[in-house]
């Protein structure tokens, strides 16, 4: 049993238990919550939790990227997932923090990228037969990073994919950005 | 036994890439006059690649070299003068070989015809030679004397070995001499006392059997002898191999072939510096760290002030404490700066060889000028300088120099010269590139640029001015197009590469007496000296470099260009003001312009004025890349991190200047009056 230290804010710090000898074909999933839904995401794609710190402003970027942080010496790009899934926006609480994942090009490239959630809540363990693929509902937000759904405990989980998210959500917008 | 040698298989091309540069330059100086050490190094490089392809099993690469050292040596024993067709014969092998090794690294098959060709008038040149080597085909009796030095088991070589390989040549006899063996009682098993005496009967030549003995070579007494006839004693042609050559061996005599040469010359002796092959990789992991260091040491600095300010006995030690701190993170810091730096000579020692080819090729005749090579810059400022400086020592040997005769015409001495110096300059490495060439024809600039419309007929520009707008895109005078220049790509490619290692190029031309480029770039490129401007609460670095001056702004000399280009009367010029927040997209900061400051900034030459709600103080600061974990921003060069902990993003002026020719694009007028 290994603990993972979460600063729910500056004060304390809730400690999850996480086994990681996880059964094969079951993946552990970190699961944050978001304007009210619950979204989960590969354990092994996060680097840390860190509570909410203030973010220097980038010029001319989507509002969805707040902007960048010193992550002991890295310097590293925020993003608001709230503005990037079109989600309203919501002043930081006492619960917000900013997950920090390890996003992987199509060529290998590692980027170290933080998304601002409301709150974490748990690590759960899916087996891969848990998981339905997306329903093709064209509504307003980015639906391709979404890489399954998953019930638990009576919830719903829409599981993400990380490298999606990142490379072709966000720095795809700042392509399309240039492009225009 | 077969040994993993993939994870050798970088420190040996590293190793060839070094060996090839040291013949190339060794082969070089041959020219300007022969020193026996020279053509050590030379052969000795050679052997070390040929050794080591051999290892590896790149046996095209070793049998290549082979040819190449065998020609060497003879060069190395005075059995052969140097020449240039030998030097021209070994600089084109130098090449070929440079060319497998790439090849090897891409995993790319090298030009095998060309390798035939070469190889086959290396053989030629040896063949028209060395008549002394024994026809093959025929059987003839060696006899080999080996005796090793104590420490051949200590250094992994088995005579065993070297002695079955003698056998598959032919027919071998060995006895072992004995006699200088102790008693047991003090025989060190590790230590060889062993001496061999072989008699081989084989049809191969002396070249084959030394080849044998190559692995051991430098740790044993060889002698090489062949036997006329069965029984028959005395050596015909000895041949000893020593790990210094015979010191009476007479020194070819110095043939100056062209007047290419490095001067003042460099102290050749002491080649073999102490050094470690450190990865790059491990040194910039340092440096980060110590960039870390600097960070933190800044922030308790601040901290540390603060305290002493609230007073207490303790105040004084913590400020000495942090001062003491200060001082030894800068040391430290300057010194780790320090090991990534590698003297300019890097970058210049192809010159010599460059200037030599082309003058070949031009017929003209060039005396080629280096100084300050030890000047010391950074290692990726060093590779990334090469290409522009190539094709500013192209252009002044293709447009700068004449040829001899015109230059004779002009009482010019007939031989030109191009000096090549670097130098450092508060902080900069200033590196000029002179000839006494014809200098730039000014009228054809002009012309040129007013065709290309590039500036206009009406505009009077000062000589400095035109000199210079043949760094402009797309600008070139070449009335021929050779394959050399003036094709167009050229002077704007050579100042878009100057500009991204943060440094600036211009020209200053004499007419008719010649011209010097002058480039000046940042020592590293791991720091920078910065100014920090604020807008609201957000920092921004501007790098000092770019920066004139910071005024105050004077209302009269404001005017406002159709209503929306503001420009400012800055001395005898209108410069553009462009706002910093309205230009990043900030939200805060002053739009009221008696509140702020004008920085003056400096962009290819050309004046703007940056408006900033207040200056702060000017740092060093460690340049972070933004690309890493993110990607390019237009008018952002990288983002460091300030002594609190927040990132400030550190702006690029010329990109600034673009993206605010950029946004004034829907409005051609006033763009066009911005850029004027």
């Amino acid at each position: 049993m290994t603990e993972v230290e979460v600063p729910m804010n500056s004060n304390t710090a809730q400690k999850i238990d996480i086994d990681l000898q996880s059964e094969e074909g079951v993946d552990q999933y970190l699961t944050f919550c978001l304007a009210g839904e619950e979204y989960g995401i590969n354990i092994l794609k996060v680097q840390e939790i860190r509570g909410w710190s203030e973010v220097t402003p980038m010029p001319n970027t989507p509002a969805s990227i707040l902007g960048v942080i010193n992550l002991r010496g890295t310097v590293v790009p925020i993003v608001e997932l709230r503005s990037h899934f079109n989600l309203p926006e919501v002043p930081p609480s006492p619960t917000t923090v900013i997950i920090v994942v390890k996003a992987v090009e199509a060529n290998g490239n590692q980027r170290t990228m933080g998304m601002v959630v409301d709150a974490v809540s748990e690590v759960h363990n899916i087996a891969a037969e848990e998981i339905q693929p997306p329903p093709q509902i064209g509504e307003a937000g980015d639906q391709r990073a979404i890489a399954g759904l998953t019930t638990m405990e009576q919830h719903m989980i829409i599981l993400l994919d990380v490298d999606d998210l990142m490379i072709n959500g966000v720095l795809g917008l700042l392509d399309d950005e240039s492009g225009a | 036994m077969s040994m993993d040698l993939s994870e050798f298989l970088d420190v040996f091309l590293e190793e060839c890439f070094e060996g090839l540069e040291a013949m190339e330059s060794g082969l070089l100086h041959l020219d300007a006059g022969t020193d026996l050490e020279e053509i050590n190094t030379i052969f000795r490089a050679a052997h070390s690649i040929k050794g080591g392809s051999a290892a590896f099993g790149f046996n095209h690469i070793s049998e290549f070299t082979h040819v190449m050292e065998t020609l060497l040596d003879e060069l190395r024993d005075g059995s052969r003068q140097v020449d240039e067709n030998i030097v021209d014969l070994l600089l084109a092998s130098v090449d070929i070989l440079r060319e497998m090794v790439d090849g090897l690294k891409e995993e790319s098959t090298p030009d095998e015809v060309r390798v035939a060709e070469l190889k086959k008038a290396l053989e030629a040149a040896l063949g028209n030679h060395s008549e002394e080597s024994p026809a093959t085909g025929e059987h003839q009796l060696w006899k080999i004397l080996f005796s090793p030095c104590p420490d051949l088991f200590r250094e992994g070589n088995d005579p065993l070995r070297i002695f079955e390989a003698l056998e598959e040549l032919g027919t071998l006899e060995v006895q072992t001499d004995a006699s200088t063996l102790p008693p047991l009682s003090a025989l060190d098993p590790a230590t060889c006392h062993l001496r061999w005496e072989a008699i081989l009967e084989s049809t191969a030549t002396e070249e084959q059997i030394h080849e044998t003995f190559s692995w051991v070579e430098e740790n044993c007494d060889l002698k090489i002898s062949r036997i006329e006839d069965k029984g028959e004693q005395p050596p015909v042609a000895e041949k000893e191999t020593k790990k210094q050559p015979a010191p009476e061996t007479p020194a070819p005599a110095p043939k100056p072939v062209v007047a290419v040469k490095a001067k003042p010359a460099k102290p050749s002796a002491n080649r073999e510096s102490s050094s470690i092959r450190v990865a790059i990789e491990k040194v910039d992991l340092l440096i980060n760290l110590m960039g870390e260091l600097v960070i933190t040491q800044s922030m308790l600095n601040q901290v540390g002030l603060d305290l002493a300010q609230e007073g207490g006995q303790k105040a004084e030690v913590l400020l000495n404490g942090l001062a003491q701190l200060e001082r030894n993170t800068r040391e430290l810091q300057e010194n780790m700066l320090q090991i990534r730096m590698l003297p300019i000579s890097v970058a210049f020692n192809r010159f010599p060889r460059l200037v030599r080819d082309l003058c070949g090729k031009m017929g003209k005749k060039v005396d080629l000028v280096l100084s300050g090579e030890q000047t010391e810059v950074d290692k990726t400022v060093l590779e990334k300088i090469g290409d522009p400086l190539v094709h500013l020592v192209r252009n002044s040997l293709d447009h700068g120099l004449e040829t001899s005769e015109v230059r004779a015409a002009k009482g010019k001495p007939e031989q030109g010269r191009l000096e090549l110096s670097a130098q450092h300059e508060s902080g900069n490495i200033v590196i000029r590139i002179t000839d006494d060439g014809a200098g730039l024809d000014r009228e054809k600039i002009l012309k040129k640029a007013i065709e290309q419309g590039l500036v206009s007929d009406k505009d009077e520009l000062s000589e400095e001015r035109i000199d210079n707008l043949i760094f402009q895109p797309g600008f070139s005078t070449a009335e021929q197009v050779s394959d050399l220049s003036g094709r167009g790509v050229g002077m704007d490619v050579v100042k878009r590469n100057i500009s991204d290692l943060g440094g600036t190029v211009s020209i200053q031309s004499r007419q008719g007496k010649g011209s010097t480029v002058v480039i000046r770039l940042p020592l590293t490129l791991a720091i920078l000296d910065g100014q920090l401007a604020s807008i609201g609460e957000d920092t921004y670095i501007l790098p000092l470099i770019s920066i004139i001056e910071s005024l105050q702004i004077r209302p009269e000399n404001l005017k406002c260009v159709t209503g929306s280009t503001e420009l400012y009367r800055f001395r005898d010029e209108y410069i553009p003001v462009m706002r910093l927040n309205k230009l990043l997209g900030s939200q805060c900061g002053t739009d009221n312009l008696d509140q702020g400051l004008l920085v003056v900034v400096e962009s290819e030459g050309q004046h703007a004025g940056l408006f900033i709600d207040k200056l702060q103080g000017q740092q060093q600061v460690v340049i972070k890349s933004l690309e890493a974990n993110f990607q390019q921003l237009e008018g952002v060069s990288g983002a460091t991190i300030l002594g609190d902990g927040r990132v400030a993003l550190i702006l690029d002026i010329p990109g600034l200047v673009q993206l605010f020719h950029k946004t004034r694009n829907s409005n051609p007028a006033a763009a066009l009056a911005a850029a004027s």
